[in-house]
C-alpha cells in the first residue's frame, strides 16, 4: 500500500473514478438484491420477481430453510475460521502469505480419512466408541498437520527469511503444488470417502427452534473449544506472549531474550494444529476428501483472515464465520432474487467478490490489522 | 555467495588446505543427510515414479538403466556430491580433498539405501496397498530386481554406497574432467529422452537429402505420396538407437565418448566466442546479432517441414505457452507484479475469438452478432483483453504485492466460474463450452487449424516473434525502465516522478493483450473451448516457466518454455516425456521451491534482476575488495562498481 497515501483534496485520477464506480456498483447490486429478496419474501409474485424470473413466481425462502442456511454457513465458517488462524498468525509474524496452509489442512483431512477407515474396519467408528475415536482422529490429524507445517517452515521458508516479500509467497505456491501432487501420487487421485458415521450423527436436533444436524453441532463445538484453547495459549501463556512480541517487532523481541526462531516454529505449529482440527471438521461435514481439497478452503480462509483483519486472531475467526454465512446466504438472498440461475455454482465467486470488496472498501479488515510496521509497508 | 568470496580472496594469501583422516568426518551431518536421502528415496519409490517410468529404457538391454531406476539412482548420486560441499569463508581453513570425501559419499548413499531396504522388508511383511496405491508387487519386484527379499535387503545399501561414492568422486576430479563426465552423462540421458524428436527430425532430413523431390511435397503439391526412401542418416540412427526404444549399448558408449571429447576440446571456444561477441560494440555487434537472428529464423521456418505431426503439435503447444509466458514476463519479470490470475486474459482471448468466429456460439446472443473471420475477431479480442486488463488491474493496483497476488487469483477463478455457470450458459455454453469454432482462414496464405499443427506453429511463431520484439523494445523504453524502477522500489520510483498507477496498469494491459493473442490462437487450434482449459493451474505453470527460465529475461523465458512445456508438457498437453505427465506437476512444484531457494534469478538470469536479488552479496564482495567506503553504510555507489 505504499502508494495509497491519499492527500485530501488531491486530484482524483481515472483509476479513482473507476474504483468509485466499481464500489458503488457492487454495493448497489447488493442493496438491489436485498430489496428484491425482501420483496419476494413479502410477495413472491411481485412485478420485479416476475420480470427477473421470466414471468414465474420467485421461490420464497421458508423460515426453516433460512435457519438451515445459517447453520450450514456457521459450521463451514467455523472451519474457515480455524484455517484462517494459521494464515493470520504466520502473516502476523513473518509477513507473507503461506499459500501452502490449505495443504496443511488437506493433510489433516487425509490423515483423518486413513485413521477413520482403519478404526471403522476395527469396529470403533460406531456406538459408544465413536466419540473417543473422533477425538483420537483429531489428535492424529493435529500431529500430522503440525509436523507438516513445521517441516515446511524448516525446509522452504527459513532459508528465505529476509528476502523480498514475494519470494516466500512464490515458494509457498510451489510447496502447495508439491504437497498436493505428492498426496495424489502416494494415495491415488480419487476421492476418499470417510466411513459412515452412526445414526445419531446425521439426525437433526432442535435447539432454540434451529434444526441442527448432529455433525454440525460437533463441528461448532470442536471449533469453539479449539478457539478457546488458542485464545488461552496466545493471551495467557509465556509462549503466546513471545509470539505476540515477535509479531510486533522481531529485533526488539530478540533483544528481550526471546528465541525468535523457536517462536516462529511455534507459530507454524499452532497454525498447523488448528488446520488439522479443521481438516477433521471437513471430513465430518463433507465425508470425503481428495488431494485438491485444500486449495479452495485455503484461499477462502485467507479471504476470511483479510476480512477479519490480518494478524487479528479474533478477527480471523469472526471473518471465517462471516464468510461462511455470506457464502451460504448470498447466492439465495442476493443473486436468486435478481434472477441469476444456477446460483449455487457461484458460491466461490461470492467468496472472491467479498475479498475484493473488503480490500476496496476497508483494506485493514473489519476488526483491524495487527501487523508490525515493517509488514504494513 | 560464500563460495564467491572464497575464490575472490583465494589469491590474497589463504591458508593452505589441511588434510584430514579418511574417517575424520562430521558424522552427525552425514547421518542427517543420509536420513533425508532415505526419506526421499522411499518417497520416490512410493510415488510410483520408478514403476511408471520403468518401461522407458535409457540403454536397451541393460535392465537397470531405465528412467524409472534413474529416479532412484539420482538420489544417492546427488547426495554423495552434496555432502562434499564445504563452505569456506574468509579466515577458515579448507580441507584437502581425498578418500575422506569418498567415505562420506558412500556413507550417505548407504544410509539412503537403508531406507529402501526397510521399505523392501516392510513390503514383504505388510500389505499397505489400501492407503498407499503404489504398494504393489510390481514395485516390490522392481526394488528387489526380481530376485526376492534376500537380494533386496542388501542390494540397495550396496548400490547406495557405490553411487554415493561416485557422486563424491566427482569432487576429486579436476574441474575440466568433471565437466566432461557430466556432459557425457547428460548427453546419454538426453539422447535417450529425446529419442522421438531426434529420430523424427534426423530421419526426415536424411530422406529429403536422398530424395530432394520430397521437399515439394511439403507444400501440398503432388497428389500421390512419394515412395518412402531410406534416410541418409539411417545407419547412424540405427547405430545409436535400438528398435525397441532406448540407446544401444555400443551406441551409448560411443555417444558418451564423442560428447566427452567435444566437451574437453570445445569448452574454451564457446566461452571465447561469447566473450568476443560481448566485446563487440556498435554496427559490428548489430550485424552479428542480425545474422544470428536470421539463421534462427530460417531454421525455425524449415524445422516443421522435417518434423512429424506429433513434434509439430508439441512445437505449437510450446509456442502458445511461450506467448503466455512472454506476456507474464512483462507483468512479473519487468514490473514485478505477481499476477496469479493471468489465465483470465487467456480465457478472455479464447472466448472472445470463439464467440466472434463460431457460426452459432450460443442461443442468448442477439441476431446482429457478426461472424467474423479470425483476424477480424483478433482485433476485437485485443480491445476486449485490454479492457479486461484495465478492469482487473485498476482495483488491485494499489494493493500490497501479496494481496494483489491472491486477488488476481480470485479474479481468475471468478472469470472461469462465470464462463462455467448456468447463468451465462446461453452465451458461453457452460461446461459444454463453445464448439464448432472454424479454422482461421488467411486466404492465399492458407488456413490454420488443429488438424494441421504445422500451420498453427507458423501462426504462433509470428506472434511469438512479435511478442519478443515488443518485449525487447519495451524493456529498453521509458516505460520499461519505469517498470523496473517500480520493481526495485515503488516508493522511490514514485518520488522520481513516475506515475506508478498508470505505469502498472500499462503492464497489465500489455500482458493481457499478449495473453489474448495466445487465447485466440488456442481457440482456432483446438476448435472448441471449455472452462476446464482455464484452470488456475495454467497461471501457475506459466509462472513456473517464467521463474525457472529467468524473470525479466526474454531468452530465459524461451528456454524455460522449451524445457518445461516441451519436455514435461503443459497443463493438459503432453510433452516429449509423455510418461512423465503424471509426475510433471510434482516436478513443477519441486522446481519452483528449488529455484526460489537456490537460484531465484532463474536459469538464464537477467543481470540487473539478479543484482537486485543478491544485493547483499554484491555489497559483501565489494566490501571485501575494499571498493566501499565504510562510512557509506548503504553502499549505493558500490552496487554500480561491483562486477556482475
Amino acid at each position: 500500500m505504499t502508494a495509497a497515501v491519499k492527500v485530501k483534496g488531491a486530484q482524483r485520477t481515472g483509476v479513482d473514478w473507476f474504483l468509485l464506480v466499481l464500489k458503488v456498483a457492487l454495493i448497489s447490486a447488493i442493496c438491489a438484491g436485498l430489496l428484491a429478496f425482501i420483496a419476494q419474501q413479502i410477495d413472491p409474485g411481485n412485478a420485479f420477481a416476475r420480470w427477473t424470473h421470466d414471468g414465474n413466481e420467485a421461490n420464497r425462502l421458508s423460515g426453516d430453510q433460512y435457519k438451515g442456511l445459517i447453520v450450514t454457513g456457521l459450521s463451514q465458517g467455523a472451519m474457515y475460521g480455524l484455517i484462517a488462524l494459521g494464515y493470520s498468525m504466520v502473516y502476523g509474524v513473518l509477513g507473507f502469505i503461506n499459500f501452502a496452509h490449505g495443504e496443511v489442512f488437506m493433510l489433516g483431512a487425509f490423515s483423518g480419512f486413513i485413521a477413520s477407515t482403519q478404526l471403522d474396519a476395527a469396529g470403533y467408528w460406531e456406538g459408544n466408541a465413536f466419540i473417543p475415536s473422533v477425538i483420537f482422529t483429531v489428535l492424529l490429524a493435529v500431529i500430522v498437520s503440525t509436523t507438516a507445517a513445521v517441516i515446511m517452515e524448516r525446509v522452504a521458508y527459513r532459508p528465505l527469511r529476509g528476502s523480498p516479500r514475494l519470494i516466500p509467497l512464490i515458494t509457498s505456491i510451489g510447496v502447495s503444488f508439491f504437497i498436493q501432487e505428492a498426496t495424489k501420487l502416494l494415495f491415488g487421485p480419487g476421492a476418499k470417502g470417510y466411513p459412515r458415521p452412526p445414526e445419531w450423527f446425521s439426525q437433526k436436533y432442535s435447539i432454540l427452534t434451529f434444526e441442527i444436524e448432529g455433525s454440525k453441532i460437533i463441528v461448532l463445538f470442536v471449533a469453539a473449544i479449539s478457539m478457546a484453547g488458542l485464545w488461552y495459549f496466545v493471551e495467557r501463556t509465556k509462549t503466546g506472549k513471545a509470539m505476540r512480541a515477535v509479531a510486533e517487532d522481531k529485533e526488539i523481541a530478540a533483544l528481550m531474550g526471546i528465541d525468535v526462531n523457536k517462536t516462529i516454529v511455534t507459530t507454524f505449529a499452532v497454525g498447523g494444529a488448528m488446520a488439522g482440527v479443521a481438516g477433521i471438521l471437513w471430513g465430518l461435514l463433507f465425508k470425503s476428501v481428495i488431494a485438491t481439497t485444500g486449495f479452495l478452503p485455503g484461499i477462502k480462509a485467507f479471504t476470511a483472515a483479510v476480512v477479519g483483519g490480518v494478524g487479528n486472531l479474533g478477527g480471523a475467526m469472526a471473518g471465517g464465520v462471516s464468510l461462511g454465512t455470506a457464502e451460504a446466504l448470498a447466492p439465495l438472498m442476493l443473486l436468486e432474487p435478481l434472477g441469476v440461475t444456477g446460483v449455487t455454482q457461484l458460491r466461490d465467486a461470492v467468496a472472491f467478490t467479498l475479498l475484493i470488496l473488503v480490500l476496496l472498501v476497508k483494506p485493514t479488515g473489519l476488526f483491524g490489522e495487527r501487523l508490525s510496521s515493517e509488514d504494513r509497508a | 555467495m560464500s563460495a564467491t568470496i572464497a575464490t575472490d580472496t583465494a589469491g590474497q594469501g589463504m591458508p593452505e588446505a589441511v588434510s584430514k583422516g579418511a574417517f575424520d568426518l562430521d558424522w552427525a551431518n552425514v547421518a542427517k543427510s543420509g536420513s533425508i536421502a532415505a526419506l526421499i528415496m522411499t518417497f520416490i519409490a512410493l510415488s510410483g515414479m520408478p514403476d511408471g517410468l520403468d518401461a522407458r529404457p535409457i540403454v536397451d538391454g541393460v535392465r537397470v538403466l531405465t528412467i524409472g531406476y534413474l529416479t532412484l539412482f539420482a538420489v544417492p548420486l546427488a547426495f554423495g556430491w552434496m555432502i562434499g560441499n564445504e563452505v569456506v569463508l574468509e579466515g577458515m581453513v579448507a580441507t584437502k580433498r581425498g578418500p575422506r570425501d569418498l567415505v562420506a559419499g558412500a556413507a550417505v548413499g548407504a544410509l539412503g539405501g537403508v531406507g529402501l531396504t526397510l521399505l523392501v522388508v516392510l513390503m514383504s511383511n505388510f500389505d499397505l496397498r489400501d492407503p498407499l496405491v503404489n504398494w504393489s508387487p510390481q514395485l516390490f519386484n522392481l526394488l528387489t530386481f526380481d530376485s526376492g527379499v534376500g537380494v533386496g535387503v542388501w542390494v540397495w545399501i550396496l548400490i547406495g554406497a557405490v553411487l554415493g561414492a561416485i557422486g563424491a568422486s566427482l569432487r576429486l576430479l579436476p574441474a575440466k574432467i568433471r565437466r566432461a563426465v557430466i556432459v557425457m552423462f547428460l548427453t546419454v540421458v538426453g539422447f535417450s529422452v529425446l529419442q522421438g524428436l531426434i529420430d523424427d527430425i534426423v530421419g526426415n532430413v536424411g530422406e529429403t537429402i536422398r530424395d530432394p523431390g520430397r521437399f515439394s511435397e511439403f507444400f501440398g503439391e503432388g497428389d500421390t505420396p512419394r515412395p518412402r526412401v531410406d534416410s541418409v542418416f539411417d545407419p547412424v540412427i540405427n547405430f545409436i538407437y535400438s528398435q525397441t526404444g532406448g540407446l544401444k549399448l555400443v551406441g551409448a558408449i560411443v555417444l558418451a565418448l564423442v560428447a566427452g571429447a567435444l566437451s574437453l576440446s570445445g569448452r574454451g571456444r564457446i566461452k571465447a566466442a561469447k566473450a568476443s561477441y560481448n566485446a563487440k560494440t556498435g554496427p559490428e555487434r548489430t550485424k552479428q546479432t542480425s545474422i544470428m537472428i536470421g539463421i534462427t529464423a530460417v531454421l525455425l521456418i524449415l524445422l516443421p517441414f522435417f518434423s512429424g505431426k506429433i513434434v509439430n503439435e508439441l512445437l505449437a503447444n510450446v509456442g502458445i505457452f511461450l506467448l503466455l509466458a512472454l506476456g507474464l514476463n512483462i507483468v512479473v519479470g519487468l514490473a514485478g507484479i505477481l499476477d496469479l490470475g493471468y489465465v483470465a486474459f487467456f480465457a478472455v482471448g479464447g472466448y472472445t475469438t470463439a464467440v466472434l468466429t463460431a457460426p452459432k456460439p450460443g442461443d442468448a446472443w442477439p441476431e446482429w452478432l457478426p461472424t467474423l473471420p479470425w483476424w477480424g475477431a483478433l482485433l476485437v479480442t485485443v480491445v476486449f483483453a485490454a479492457i479486461t486488463g484495465l478492469m482487473i488491474g485498476a482495483p488491485v493496483i494499489r494493493m500490497r504485492g501479496d494481496y494483489l497476488a491472491i486477488v488476481t487469483l480470485g479474479f481468475g477463478e471468478i472469470i472461469r466460474l462465470l464462463f462455467l455457470s448456468d447463468w451465462l450458459k446461453g452465451y458461453f455454453g457452460g461446461a459444454q463450452g463453445i464448439t464448432n469454432i472454424p479454422a482461421a482462414d488467411f486466404g492465399p496464405l492458407g488456413t490454420v487449424s488443429g488438424v494441421d499443427p504445422r500451420s498453427v506453429f507458423y501462426l504462433v511463431l509470428v506472434f511469438c516473434a512479435l511478442a519478443i520484439y515488443v518485449s525487447w523494445r519495451l524493456e529498453r523504453s521509458r516505460l520499461g525502465r519505469a517498470w523496473m524502477a517500480i520493481r526495485e522500489d515503488e516508493s522511490v520510483a514514485e518520488a522520481m516522478g513516475i506515475n506508478t498507477v498508470n505505469v502498472k496498469l500499462m503492464a497489465f494491459v500489455v500482458g493481457a493483450v499478449l495473453a489474448s493473442f495466445s487465447g485466440a490462437i488456442f481457440s482456432a487450434k483446438v476448435g472448441s473451448i471449455f472452462p476446464s482449459s482455464f484452470l488456475i493451474l495454467v497461471s501457475i505453470i506459466i509462472l513456473v516457466v517464467v521463474i525457472v527460465g529467468g524473470m525479466g529475461n526474454i531468452m530465459g523465458v524461451i528456454v524455460g518454455a522449451l524445457v518445461l512445456i516441451g519436455v514435461l508438457g503443459g497443463p493438459k498437453q503432453p510433452g516429449l516425456l509423455q510418461e512423465f505427465s503424471e509426475y510433471k506437476l510434482l516436478i513443477y512444484g519441486a522446481l519452483l521451491i528449488w529455484m526460489m531457494l537456490k537460484r531465484p534469478e532463474g536459469l538464464v538470469p537477467n543481470v540487473r534482476r539478479s543484482r537486485e536479488l543478491h544485493q547483499d552479496e554484491f555489497l559483501q564482495d565489494a566490501w571485501l575488495k575494499g571498493e566501499v567506503d565504510t562510512d557509506d553504510e548503504d553502499g549505493e555507489l558500490a552496487t554500480e562498481v561491483a562486477p556482475a
